[in-house]
């Protein structure tokens, strides 16, 4: 399948800054992959992010080399208006992207920006509402609203504009735990439905591993890591770069180190199946 | 230290946050506050620092009843670090962030210096001394908000979703600054949907749903009811649902992954 993100030797830094945000930088999603981002703070995910979805180098000067391709196009030589059609991106503060009176109008904003027919955009408005479950929130001012709920805003918002290429940055930090893995669901199925492929930054892992087809490490600018979840969750190293690697996932590879066995079976498990794994029952 | 006496709050848009909540944190104590979202957890914290005034019943910080206190005398002894550091930062730099509410709370020049000092390193934010704070990263911004409060030493240190952003080698940092501060005496409350990093730490938990404090307890006990969880939609933690699911029960759940691990390497020998 073609690639529906490249990136090719970008490297960039930012005006007055001592040292590159993001270095020789390399990466090949292909279309309908779930990709997880991980990383320290300020290890340069976000600033991978703006490269993708155009912010930068179209918003922010700086140094700027290599090339980000979406869609097998130049984000350098796309317009910010078709990046837009293309790359849907969630802000980890969903207060930066809902500002209009309703939640409804908010949803509607990007698609009213694009000139699409009125019967459409209702159409994938209510669809987008419904997905997050936040019909009953349609007349509901945003400033309202908790912050878990102005983030399913936003991200109804992003839905609603169909784009291939979704970026969620730490999407589940405001919510709670069963909202957080409702979310994660809902981006597996979209996955599944609509062939849209996925780029979440994300430090709890535990929600994420199991719908995630690979896990990309980040460091100082780096790609240090890359590879399928329980590939990089198994290395030693990865911990040393930030990783949060899951409990169960911890204790799933210290018993793999003994009992080359069950526990050591290709897949990550979840606490059930290490239960199950430990007992020697069918997992 | 920090008592919530029937405490109802009803916001302007007609929604009741906080619906007959007492609670009694002594000095000392490190509280979670969990609980799916809106269910009044920042709302209870914004009681605390008196942003916020109940509309019935009252809430009292070290005996003294927040409608009575200014808002300067209750954040000499309570720090808060909100959920959104943005609304929190707003100097030219980093250093000058820090030095704010020491210099209004009338610390002398030098002790404020060695404070600034002292936090930075403490967070990690050395090199970001002479930045503005606009430029640092969200898990960064986070940081900086603790380093602010932590470096006036309150008595009550308040912590709204402080892992949001930060990376593994940074919550084992929180976990050991929150343990600082338990050993220092200070209350702790942290209000947190990061199960997995508050299960190691071992909190008292209390649990809010709709505006009420529904469960409260020590960490073992409260983790371990799936049905009281499930009801204010928290997950529990993994490490307790491995120890729920073995059939031969070991006694306690396991707190940490080695522990896990040892049991389960005896259990698997033939």
């Amino acid at each position: 399948m073609a690639d529906i993100l490249k990136v090719e030797g970008l490297s960039f830094r930012y005006p007055d800054s001592p040292k590159n945000a993001v270095s020789d930088f390399e990466l090949s999603i292909p279309e309908g992959e779930i990709v997880v981002l991980a990383g320290p703070s300020g290890c340069g995910k976000s600033t991978l992010l703006r490269t993708v979805n155009g912010l930068i180098p179209h918003m922010y000067g700086g140094e700027y080399s290599g090339d980000v391709l979406v869609a097998g196009s130049s984000v350098k030589r796309s317009s910010m208006r078709d990046l837009a059609q293309t790359v849907g991106f969630l802000f980890q503060n969903p207060e930066n992207q809902i500002f209009m009176f309703s939640v409804e109008r908010d949803v509607a904003f990007g698609l009213e920006n694009l000139g699409v027919p009125r019967e459409e955009m209702r159409a994938r408005v209510d669809e987008a509402l419904r997905l997050l479950r936040i019909g009953d929130l349609a007349q509901r001012a945003p400033h309202e609203l908790s912050d878990g709920q102005k983030q399913r805003v936003a991200l109804a918002g992003v839905l609603a504009m169909r784009p291939k290429l979704v970026i969620l940055d730490e999407p589940t930090s405001l919510l709670d735990p069963k909202t957080a893995s409702e979310l994660v669901a809902l981006v597996a199925r979209l996955r599944k439905e609509l062939g849209t492929t996925f780029v979440v930054v994300e430090h709890r892992l535990d929600l994420l591993v199991g719908v995630a087809d690979r896990l990309v490490v980040m460091d100082g600018g780096r790609k240090v890591l890359e590879g399928t979840p329980r590939d990089v969750l198994f290395r030693d190293e990865a911990e040393a770069h930030g990783v949060a690697v899951p409990a169960v996932t911890k204790v799933q590879k210290l018993l793999a180190g003994r009992d080359a066995g069950r526990a050591a079976a290709g897949r990550l498990l979840t606490p059930s199946g290490l239960a199950s794994a430990v007992e020697g029952r069918q997992a | 230290m920090i008592e919530f006496r029937d405490v109802s709050f009803v916001h302007q848009n007609g929604v009741r946050a906080l619906d007959g909540v007492s609670l009694r944190v002594e000095a000392g104590e490190f509280v979670a506050l969990v609980g799916e979202n809106g269910a009044g957890k920042t709302t209870l914290v914004k009681h605390v620092t008196g942003l916020l005034k109940p509309v019935s019943g009252s809430v009292l910080v070290d005996g003294v009843d927040t409608r009575e206190a200014s808002t300067a005398q209750l954040s000499r002894k309570v720090g808060v670090a909100f959920q959104n550091p943005d609304h929190q930062l707003f100097s030219e730099t980093v250093e000058e962030e820090m030095s704010f509410a020491l210099r209004n709370f009338g610390f002398p020049p030098e002790l404020v210096r060695d404070r600034v000092s002292w936090g930075l390193e403490l967070f990690g934010l050395g090199e970001y001394r002479r930045s503005s704070p606009l430029i640092l990263s969200g898990g960064e911004k986070k940081r900086l908000t603790l380093a602010c409060i932590l470096a006036w030493d309150p008595q009550v240190v308040m912590l709204d979703e402080p892992t949001v952003g930060q990376d593994a080698i940074q919550k084992e940092k929180l976990a050991g600054t929150i343990q600082m501060l338990k050993s220092a005496g200070k209350t702790v409350v942290v209000v947190s949907h990061d199960i997995e990093f508050l299960w190691p730490i071992q909190p008292r938990v209390v649990v809010m749903k709709g505006g009420r404090v529904v469960g409260d307890g020590p960490a073992t006990a409260i983790m371990q009811d799936r049905d009281l969880l499930g009801s204010a939609r928290v997950a529990q933690p993994q490490l307790v649902e491995f120890y729920q699911e073995l059939h031969r029960r070991p006694g306690t759940p396991f707190v940490h992954p080695l522990d896990a691990a040892r049991w389960a390497e005896e259990a698997m020998r033939p």
